[in-house]
């Protein structure tokens, strides 16, 4: 276990690790009483790669993505973020690595601004602290303004600029999720988990996502996500990892997961009519 | 945004010269008295506004840390402490020049702290409980928050009540003055007191000092720490992912309004002379947090000038024996048509009508 102070120093130390891969999780469990969430799950996120976790409703995923950013605690298992050790972290000392994320169910600020909520992601890359910011001393004023414009080029990328001084929170559920999005980016993460960033888009709007995500692999960010949209999967994802039951049931490219006996049985059910 | 905020500061410096014009005009000039206990209390608030405005945690134990400050300025100022003269502690506030000698009436030595000491000493200790009892009790949400608070606020006040060193249900009466800076040349001295003379200097004082509490809470409100402070305020969870140490972040901010209740204690018992145990009474703090949602709860400005109006209206007497039932009809009726605050209420439509021509 690593103290939270030498999170740096420790990454620094193991940077041929995190050549290897950028997150590894190795026999997660985890348990909500007699409920096994997550059980014995492993695999690897290589660094530059894009790789997606599906399933059907129930399988853990969500829980999986909560257990990486620590917002739950582990059950047993090992979960390494390049190269170091991460369970039992809080979710700030993570992100605080390099970690970033969204939500499935989109968690933006109330009566904060669209461009608010992006300087808030800002958080992990700038310093300034309590006393600093109550006296308003000028070493602030330089770093926030860095911090506002860094944040409208981020507002700019999800084509969403018009709406920065809008309320986050009443703005279109598209929009919304681009907000989160451009949060999650302002930290500027080496990994970026996003949970179900399609949910709720049409198709048009998820193209865009598929785009985005591509792009954002462009950037050098390596990128972990959920989706239940299988044409968004298939599309960008580099490889796949399929839960059912809280179990990995197959890790592969997508080409190999859409031919999967196992993966389609799950999908589709057991019928024999189906499968003949 | 910065110039606005700077220009609204200066409309405060300017409407708390107005008002002591005012007073000078029409001869009434002992409403200052009530104006000055007025800022020392709108200070409470202000403070109370930014944990539970921005920051979303409730207190209801503010009056606690109030009383906290105002008890040990006035203890410490006032009880002879000569039994106490070689001890350590005294020693070295004698080194540090910070004892006050004096004769009792039967001639004996009367040894007290001075009140610079006592204010920095009561200070610190209500920041250093606010801390202790922070740690623990900011891990509570909502009603469970509240209920720890108001035990806290409980056990503060019947420790006072109990107590014969803080007087029992008579408090601590003959607090001197509280010199902040001594007579120079032709100016005379700062002295934080209650004296008929003083009563203009204290006015300003007071003022100055909501004044300045008001601008550092608006800086720190519009900084890094304040958006971290306001984004944990809906999602502790989306500010966890975004790197904030929601808990560090809301003790320190926990802490800050603490200190900012004690410095009010302090400056206000000077200016009194004297603190009673209800100063630390559960009704006390929830006028805070009535005021602060009257006010607006993420609206400092609301929570200033709401604070300062009612607390002023309610020491003049205007609400005679009713006082706190009249709070507790504002509260309902804040709840109930305001949930924002007065300010939020049709006012700012109306004002944009009459400034800006009916444009909605």
């Amino acid at each position: 276990m690593n103290g939270s102070g030498d999170g740096l120093r420790s990454e620094l130390e193991q940077v041929p690790f995190f050549e290897e891969a950028m997150l590894e999780l190795q026999s997660v469990h985890k348990r909500f009483g007699g409920l096994h969430a997550v059980n014995d799950v492993s695999f690897k996120v290589a660094p530059g790669s894009i790789k997606a976790v599906i399933g059907p409703n129930g399988a853990g995923k969500t829980t999986l993505f909560n257990l990486i950013s620590g917002n739950l605690p582990i059950t047993s298992g090992t979960i390494y973020f390049q190269g170091s050790e991460i369970q039992g972290k809080k979710p700030h000392q993570i992100a605080h690595l390099g970690m970033a994320r969204t939500f499935q169910n989109i968690k933006l600020f109330h009566g904060l601004s669209a461009l608010e909520c992006v300087m808030v992601g800002r958080h992990v890359q700038s310093r300034a602290g309590f006393f600093a910011g109550m006296f308003s001393l000028p070493s602030t004023w330089n770093e926030e303004r860095a911090i506002r414009e860094r944040s409208m080029e981020l507002l700019e990328l999800m084509q969403i600029a018009e709406f920065a001084e809008v309320e986050a929170t009443s703005l279109a559920f598209g929009q919304q999720r681009a907000v989160e999005m451009a949060r999650a980016l302002a930290a500027e993460p080496r990994l970026l988990l996003l949970d179900e960033p399609a949910a709720g888009l049409n198709i048009y709007e998820t193209a865009e996502v598929a785009r985005l995500i591509c792009r954002i692999r462009d950037m050098g960010i390596t990128v972990l996500l959920v989706e239940h949209d299988m044409s968004l999967v298939m599309d960008i994802s580099d490889e796949i990892v399929v839960l059912s039951f809280g179990q990995k049931l197959a890790e592969d490219i997508p080409f190999n997961i859409q031919k999967n006996a196992e993966v389609i049985k799950i999908y589709l059910g057991e019928d024999d009519a189906i499968t003949a | 945004m910065k110039r606005r905020k700077n220009l609204a500061i200066a409309a405060l410096c300017l409407a708390a010269v107005c008002v002591h014009l005012l007073t000078l005009l029409t001869g009434t000039q002992f409403y200052l008295t009530q104006a000055t206990m007025a800022a020392y209390y709108g200070l409470v608030i202000i403070g109370l506004g930014a944990l539970m405005g921005y920051a979303g945690q409730i207190s209801i134990g503010h009056a606690g840390f109030f009383a906290i400050g105002g008890y040990l300025a006035a203890s410490l100022t006032t009880r002879n402490l000569a039994v106490f003269q070689e001890t350590w502690p005294l020693r070295g506030l004698d080194a540090l020049n910070m004892l006050k000698t004096g004769q009792d009436l039967s001639g004996d030595l009367l040894l007290t702290v001075s009140p610079w000491a006592a204010c920095g000493i009561a200070v610190t200790t209500a920041a250093l409980i606010a801390l202790v009892i922070g740690i623990p009790v900011l891990k509570l949400k909502g009603h469970y928050l509240a209920m720890a608070t108001l035990g806290f606020g409980t056990i503060i006040y019947r420790i006072l009540l109990a107590s014969p060193y803080f007087g029992e249900a008579d408090g601590i009466s003959e607090v001197p003055g509280f010199t902040l800076l001594p007579a120079m040349g032709t100016l005379g001295p700062i002295v934080v007191s209650g004296d008929a003379g003083l009563r203009v200097v204290n006015y300003y004082l007071a003022w100055g000092v909501l004044i300045v509490g008001t601008l550092l809470l608006l800086n720190l409100i519009g900084s890094r720490v304040g958006r971290a402070l306001r984004s944990l305020h809906s999602s502790e969870e989306a500010a966890e992912a975004a790197g904030i140490d929601t808990s560090r972040f809301k003790l320190q901010v926990f802490v800050l309004s603490a200190v900012y209740a004690a410095i009010a204690g302090v400056l206000l018992t000077h200016f009194n002379g004297g603190i009673g145990p209800s100063e630390a009474s559960v009704m006390k703090s929830v006028r805070y947090v009535a005021l602060v949602a009257v006010g607006g709860m993420t609206n400092l400005w609301g929570t200033l000038l709401m604070g300062v109006g009612l607390t002023f209206l309610s020491l003049r007497g205007v609400f005679g024996t009713y006082d706190d039932a009249v709070f507790g009809m504002i509260l309902i009726f804040v709840m109930l048509f305001a949930p924002e605050g007065i300010l939020s209420l049709r006012l700012k439509l109306f004002f944009q009508k009459i400034f800006l021509g009916a444009r909605s």
